[in-house]
């Protein structure tokens, strides 16, 4: 992006604003009232019994949340940028955690079982989400190549065939095609086991997408590098592979990195086939004795926690690929 | 197609060719032979289809009427042997084309390695030559993006000849470049024609045509209007059309 050299001053130190921002955030946390909570406690040697102190006592509790607030923003907006990027992640997850917390769990019930269930969760569910998801990516991948090519191929059979099935796999949601290959092959006499039709269904849905993304990566290529090729004599195949492909791969490889990481959380859906991966476990570990939201909430955590590495790796390839060209 | 390459003369000839893009009809009725070693300059203005006459040389595009031979083999749509053609046919294109993910020696060495069957020494050997010819051996390393505008073109020269070709076609080599280094193509360019090469070229440098061309092609609305040596062609034009272009151009 480009950013401009004439820089405004700070929103947040224009006086005009700060007012704006504090009324209406006022205004917000005196409609919510949160006089009843633990900030209402905190301040009832200025405002009495919480539970009695009515208006007063909601204004005042406003207001003080108001000044932490406004005051907290105001103290970030004075450093650097880096850091006020850590502090106001930090913030958010902080938030995140109260808002876990407030559920009221039984955090003690994750670790609880012989093995532990979090230990079952990443040794058995982390191991078979990765698994399924790498095997239906590198599925994913070559179907899409090939997609593509066919889409952007003269012959009617090449192009019908892929637009079909682009159309097809894009139309229907990816839960219903994982039913649909599951309970459908067999009645075509095919016997196909959970983990299978599960990577079937992830590598068809998401080569359907990855297909779109590769198309439109092999035609941003200007026409000139076609041209030059052709006139050096260079045939088709030679001319994708080394000339057009590793131009496309730094342009493709964002949106393709995006498609990585929806498949790792879509992989989830296979639960619904019995698949021992983190999603069925967590449904199946917190059933027992209903702590459900325990082990959905580990989920979520493990989760989490893949999409940034996976995010990771994609910044890492990307800052590769601007390097080389 | 058991040609002894040399000894096919003209090199290029057409035959009553014409070529249409939908309704519009950018090339009627061509008659053109050129001979080997011949230095052709076509010029004409812009939409009198000298591109499109240049580009059906080596079939970037199709011609639709008429014949086309090049070193002695039919350009037509079935054709299974595009590829051998064009590889001894080299292009240079006024946006350079250079392959960006590639160095410039990489550039260079793509077509003999990979379609000529030349190992990578070899070609290596072969790529640094003709850079050192076009002048600009320092680069090998860089990137196309790294280069200047009038290098780049070089590069384009040299990725060209390193396929050894018995042909080169240049289609305004020179237009997209910045006023400084459009001398430093043209002088490439006259050695390559000092060096015995057949050229034909699209170009607006009159200069480069009266100092380098055996003939001059005045094209207008799809016709080759008028040609000549540059001799008689600055000097005594015969058609209307092309006294009008030669005033615009030279004043």
């Amino acid at each position: 992006m480009f950013v401009d050299t004439v820089i405004e001053d700070k929103a947040l130190h224009k006086p005009v604003f700060l007012i704006g921002l504090s009324v209406t955030v006022l205004a917000i946390f005196f409609a919510f009232n949160f006089t009843n909570t633990i900030f209402g406690e905190f301040l009832s040697p200025v405002i009495g019994n919480p539970e009695e102190s009515g208006f007063f006592g909601r204004l005042a509790v406003s207001f003080v949340l108001t000044i932490l607030f406004v005051g907290n923003l105001l103290l970030i907006s004075f450093a650097r940028l880096k850091i006020q990027i850590l502090i106001v992640w930090l913030e958010l997850f902080i938030l995140f955690l109260a808002f876990a917390y407030s559920f009221d769990l039984e955090i003690a019930y994750i670790f609880s079982g012989q093995p532990s269930k979090i230990g079952l969760m990443i040794s058995k569910g982390l191991f078979t989400t990765i698994y399924i998801s790498a095997v239906s990516i590198a599925i994913a991948t070559a179907i899409a190549i090939v997609g593509a090519i066919a889409k952007l191929s003269n012959n009617g059979f090449a192009y019908a065939i892929a637009s079909f099935y682009t159309s097809l796999f894009r139309g229907l949601p990816l839960l219903l095609q994982i039913y649909l290959i599951y309970m459908g092959l067999p009645q075509l006499g095919f016997m196909i086991d959970a983990i299978p039709s599960g990577i079937a269904a992830l590598s068809l849905c998401y080569g359907a997408y990855m297909t779109e993304i590769f198309r439109a990566g092999i035609q941003s290529i200007p026409k000139g590098q076609w041209e030059a090729s052709r006139a050096l004599g260079f045939p088709f195949g030679l001319i994708l592979r080394k000339i057009i492909l590793p131009q496309s791969v730094p342009i493709i490889i964002p949106p393709t990195g995006n498609q990585f990481i929806a498949m790792l959380k879509d992989s989830s859906l296979v639960s619904v086939l019995g698949i021992w991966e983190i999603m069925f476990l967590a449904k199946k570990l917190g059933a027992k004795d209903f702590n459900h939201l325990e082990m959905l909430l580990t989920a979520a955590m493990i989760y989490w926690v893949l999409t940034i590495i996976l995010e990771m790796i994609q910044a890492r390839i990307e800052k590769k690929y601007q390097q080389k060209t | 197609m058991a040609n002894n390459d040399s000894e096919v003369n003209p090199i290029i000839s057409l035959k009553s060719v014409s070529k249409w893009y939908d309704d519009f009809q950018a090339l009627k009725n061509i008659d053109l032979e050129i001979k080997l070693k011949e230095k052709i300059v076509i010029c004409g203005p812009s939409g009198s289809g000298k591109s499109t006459l240049i580009r059906c040389l080596n079939r970037l595009e199709a011609h639709q009427e008429g014949q086309i031979h090049v070193t002695g083999i039919e350009l037509h749509e079935k054709m299974k042997d595009i590829d051998t053609v064009r590889q001894d046919i080299g292009m240079v294109f006024q946006s350079f084309n250079l392959f960006p993910h590639l160095t410039v020696l990489e550039n260079c060495m793509a077509g003999p390695n990979w379609v000529r069957g030349i190992n990578e020494n070899e070609a290596k050997d072969r790529a640094m030559a003709l850079l050192k010819q076009v002048k600009i051996p320092e680069q090998a390393d860089k990137y196309p993006e790294q280069l200047s505008g009038g290098q780049q073109q070089r590069v384009a020269i040299a990725r060209s000849l390193c396929m050894q070709p018995k042909v080169m076609l240049f289609d305004e080599p020179t237009s997209a470049l910045d006023p400084e280094m459009v001398s430093e193509v043209l002088d490439t360019m006259v050695e390559l024609a000092k060096s015995g090469m057949t050229m034909i070229c699209v170009t607006h440098e009159m200069g480069f045509a009266r100092q380098v061309a055996d003939r001059i092609i005045f094209m207008d609305e799809g016709e080759i209007v008028e040609q000549n040596t540059p001799e008689e062609f600055f000097n005594n034009p015969q058609n209307d059309r092309t006294k009008a272009f030669l005033d615009q151009v030279l004043s």
